[in-house]
């Protein structure tokens, strides 16, 4: 974890260890040769000491390309560094985040960053040890296999001992790595598979430095940027001398529609920003579509077709009289990332090198996008990760950090912060998609024979890591201005917009398709989950459905159609631990409901079960329990992991019965608590979690996992307590009342 | 101009003008990290630190105004090596994720406890409603304060 302090320390990398000149990228000597592929991110980050360093105390310095966002990474992959060196953890020091000094492992995002940050580690990890021992072995003369290792102690068998400090002069960790260390066994596990406490946490309760926002270097000043009235909105004007003339004000920064304001105290850069909103003359540009018609006017829209599965049916089933086809659309409006604390940067320009310490989820992207948005090489940027608030995705933490190095431009030498004002962080950030889902299946004997599934959104990434464009905010509204990239849909299995829209399930026939709506009227980017909230709240809600109409009990339906033994297996669990009853029948506004899905069907299973309570008379929906069952593979910390499926339980919560992005053609209007209104803690479900653990698979990440089979639950759950299916999110009081009539 | 404010039990003087939010100066003259901006309107208690006890909102509150008031931040409570029993509930529960709101949070459960010592959970929901937290870690958060209530009746 990065401290947020500065000193002429974090400057350099020396921090007293054994190898200084650290190696990033394996030279050329081995880049000339065919490389075996090595598993997660040791692929593209081949050296041993880009990972870790061992330092003369004994200690490991540990290095990774994945950053905290509040999730609780850092100490997981501290877990798994820690436990597979044979030091106490105490004893692992993290380094996250740098393009200077860490691994360039991409984006901190999907979920991956135990699978692919957290394999890299552990093999790592488990190679250094063996170094460590074959280098204690001939120190002490003895046979490798005769040595045991404890708490960074190696010891012979007559009882002579060497430390991993004594021997880390004797190493050389330059060297690639060769994936071929087996790691330990999970059942001699000691350290990964428990609850160790978080890192992160105790300065965050204590108020120690802990974020950006923290940051508070000598010298340094308050930015804040003033943004128009809507997205295409030019800058015809603006009083910059009177505003330059208010106290503590030090510049104040036009570059083409780019507006905003340095000063001394953060008051005096509010105060400031305030005026020159007065100000500011701006073209209005193109109106925003009509709020009400969204969804058509989506559809209207150019888009991309692409089949992502086609199983045709082996012996096309003869309409036989028993078959019924039966179809459904359903909809999900443009939700906000919402951050609790705005997007926050602080960078700095000297003698033409730029630094930004940055919340964003992916350093070496942003410092990619922020040298040719910038017109700098990318050797003299530099981006270093401190923790923000909690981001879910792609918010405005990569465009705050290009405002702070455009207003750091205009006052060389000095430290500028820049943090989001509250209508700034809701007005411009990137919003989740606002999508459509058709679905069509036949039932024929009971079961589904056949399955048709489109779904309808713009792309889910427009991150700095998305090739041929600068996709920074500011950067489209220099004099020198930059173009975002063309939008693009993740491929499958992944997938974007069609994420999850791949049924699990084994239907004898099936079809899906993507449509990628390339034209974007409000800015849009990655929420948590990408498209999978949207469709496995659309995939469940039809199954449900379809069990209906053949008179089905939800969970005896999914399992009939379900073949995977981990899928079918958390589905028992959590209709077993939340006492699901077959013939339990809704009504008078009790009801409760189920979810599933395996995220990205590719990684953890989550099946959800969702009490809901609908009062007629005001339209408001509660969901007072909600119970879990989870497998995410091999578990590094329990507690870390319950964590993040409570969190992404309320989250879905919060999203299903209440956001939606609100917007006029005159603009966004969501733009504060009011406008964008969230779960609030009494309206938050009670949650029981079971964790199946499976410590011989691999472990599978879990941030977003609990999101889809969450809102599918909720809303099965009304249609149980209410008899009336909702199709359109959110399950709001207005909609409720006109449903119910 | 400067004002004088009396922050965990330590006068101190700040070169700002009296309509300066509490908030800016708490964190940049004081350098105290825990209250944070959160939304600058008093909606989302990001920022709420207790004055003479009672939880305000201090980005919305000149810090002109509060004359000799005892100011109490999260860093008047206790430290890391010796915590408040709120700040161990809160390590002990792991009720946090990002951790943003938490500051705000506890300074308002600070307050609830301090006048009544035994709520219960429905009171601490309750007290903390207009504390908005977004990565979904509530639940840990009651929890965490109920820790700290039954702690307190040990003592």
């Amino acid at each position: 974890m990065n401290a947020p302090m500065i000193s002429r320390r974090t400057f350099t990398a020396g921090m007293g260890a054994i190898v200084v000149a650290f190696s990033l990228d394996p030279g050329t000597a081995v880049a000339q040769q065919a490389r075996a592929k090595l598993p997660g991110s040791l692929d593209k980050n081949r050296m041993l000491d880009a990972w870790i360093r061992i330092d003369r105390d004994g200690s490991a310095t540990v290095f990774t390309g994945k950053v905290e966002l509040g999730q609780g990474i850092v100490t997981a992959l501290a877990q798994i560094a820690a436990e597979e060196l044979d030091l106490p953890l105490a004893r692992v020091h993290m380094i996250s985040g740098d393009t200077a000094r860490t691994p360039n492992e991409g984006v901190t995002s999907g979920s991956q960053s135990i699978e692919y940050g957290g394999t890299a580690l552990r093999l790592a990890a488990a190679e250094v040890r063996s170094i460590l021992i074959a280098a204690a072995a001939q120190k002490l003369a003895a046979a490798p296999d005769t040595l045991k290792v404890a708490d960074g102690t190696i010891s012979a068998a007559d009882g002579r001992k060497v430390t991993y400090g004594e021997i880390a002069g004797a190493i050389d960790l330059k060297r690639e790595a060769s994936g071929k260390v087996a790691p330990k066994p999970a059942s001699t596990h000691t350290i990964v598979g428990t609850p160790v406490r978080r890192l992160d946490i105790p300065n965050k309760v204590t108020g120690g430095a802990a974020y950006v926002q923290d940051m508070r270097p000598a010298g340094m000043l308050h930015g804040r940027v003033v943004r128009p009235p809507r997205y295409a909105s030019t800058l015809i004007d603006v009083d910059q001398p009177s505003v330059k003339g208010m106290p503590g004000v030090v510049a104040v920064v036009r570059d083409g529609s780019f507006l905003g304001v340095v000063a001394e105290r953060e008051e005096q850069a509010i105060a400031a920003r305030a005026a020159l909103i007065k100000s500011a003359k701006w073209t209005l540009g193109p109106a925003l579509p009509d709020p009400d018609k969204i969804y058509d006017y989506l559809l209207s829209l150019p888009a991309e077709a692409k089949v992502v599965s086609e199983k045709p049916a082996a012996e096309p089933a003869a309409p036989g009289a028993d078959h019924k086809v039966i179809e459904a659309t359903y909809r999900r409006p443009y939700m906000a990332h919402a951050s609790i604390g705005p997007s926050c940067a602080l960078a700095q320009v000297d003698g033409g090198k730029l630094t930004v310490w940055t919340h964003s989820q992916g350093v070496f992207p942003l410092r990619g996008n922020l040298a040719v948005g910038l017109g700098m090489k990318d050797d003299d940027v530099r981006c270093v990760h401190v923790e923000g608030s909690g981001c879910y995705g792609h918010n405005g933490a990569d465009d705050v950090a290009l405002d702070a190095a455009l207003l750091a431009r205009a006052v060389p030498g000095r430290p500028v912060k820049v943090q989001w004002m509250r209508d700034d962080e809701f007005g411009w950030e990137p919003f989740g998609s606002a999508m459509v889902m058709r679905a069509k299946a036949t039932l024929g004997g009971g079961r589904i024979v056949d399955w048709n599934y489109e779904v309808f959104s713009n792309t889910h990434s427009m991150r700095p890591s998305e090739p041929g464009g600068v996709n920074l905010l500011a950067a489209w509204s220099l004099a020198d201005s930059k173009k975002p990239a063309a939008p693009r849909s993740i491929p499958q299995p992944a997938g974007g917009g069609d994420r999850n829209a791949v049924p699990l399930y084994d239907f004898p026939s099936q079809r899906v398709v993507n449509h990628l709506i390339t034209a974007m009227p409000l800015r849009v980017s990655a929420l948590r989950t990408l498209g999978a909230y949207a469709n496995v709240f659309a995939l469940e809600s039809f199954l449900d459905e379809l069990a209906l109409a053949a008179n089905a009990d939800p969970v005896a339906f999914r399992l009939a159609h379900l073949r995977d033994p981990r899928g079918r297996a958390v589905i028992e669990a959590v209709a077993k631990k939340a006492g699901w009853q077959a013939d339990q029948r809704g009504g008078d506004g009790k009801g409760r409901g189920i979810g599933f899905a395996k995220y990205k069907n590719l990684s953890t299973y989550v099946a959800v079960i969702a009490d809901v309570e609908v009062d007629r008379a005001s339209g408001v929906v509660r969901v007072p329990r909600a119970v879990a069952a989870v497998d995410a593979g091999q578990i590094i910390n329990p507690n870390g992991l319950m964590n993040q499926i409570e969190g992404g339980i309320i989250q879905s919560t919060s999203w299903t019965l209440k956001e939606q992005v609100r917007f006029t053609p005159d603009g966004i209007t969501s733009r504060d608590w009011e406008s964008y209104p969230i779960l609030t803690m009494p309206e938050v479900p009670h949650v029981e979690v079971e964790l199946i653990d499976r410590p011989t698979e691999r472990s599978l990440g879990a941030g977003e996992a609990a999101q889809g089979p969450t809102v599918a639950a909720i809303a099965n759950a009304f249609a149980h307590a209410t008899g009336r299916r909702l199709r359109d999110l959110p399950l709001g009081p207005a909609r409720v009342k006109a449903a119910l009539g | 101009m400067s004002i004088s404010l009396k922050v965990n039990g330590t006068t101190h003087s700040v070169p700002a003008e009296p309509d300066t939010p509490l908030l800016y100066v708490l964190r940049n003259d004081l350098a105290l990290n825990g209250a944070k901006f959160g939304c600058g309107l008093a909606q989302c208690g990001a920022c709420t630190v207790l004055v003479d006890g009672q939880p305000v909102r201090s980005c919305v509150t000149p810090a002109g105004t509060l004359g000799s008031s005892e100011i109490t931040t999260i860093e008047g409570l206790g430290t890391i090596a010796q915590p408040h029993p709120l700040q161990k509930a809160f390590m002990d529960e792991q009720a946090a994720q990002c951790g943003y709101c938490i500051a705000g949070m506890m300074m308002t459960a600070k307050s609830l406890l301090d006048s009544n010592p035994h709520p219960s959970e429905a009171q601490v929901r309750d007290a903390l409603s207009a504390n908005l937290c977004r990565c979904g870690t509530h639940n840990r958060i009651v929890r965490a304060v109920l820790r700290a209530a039954n702690s307190n009746g040990r003592t």
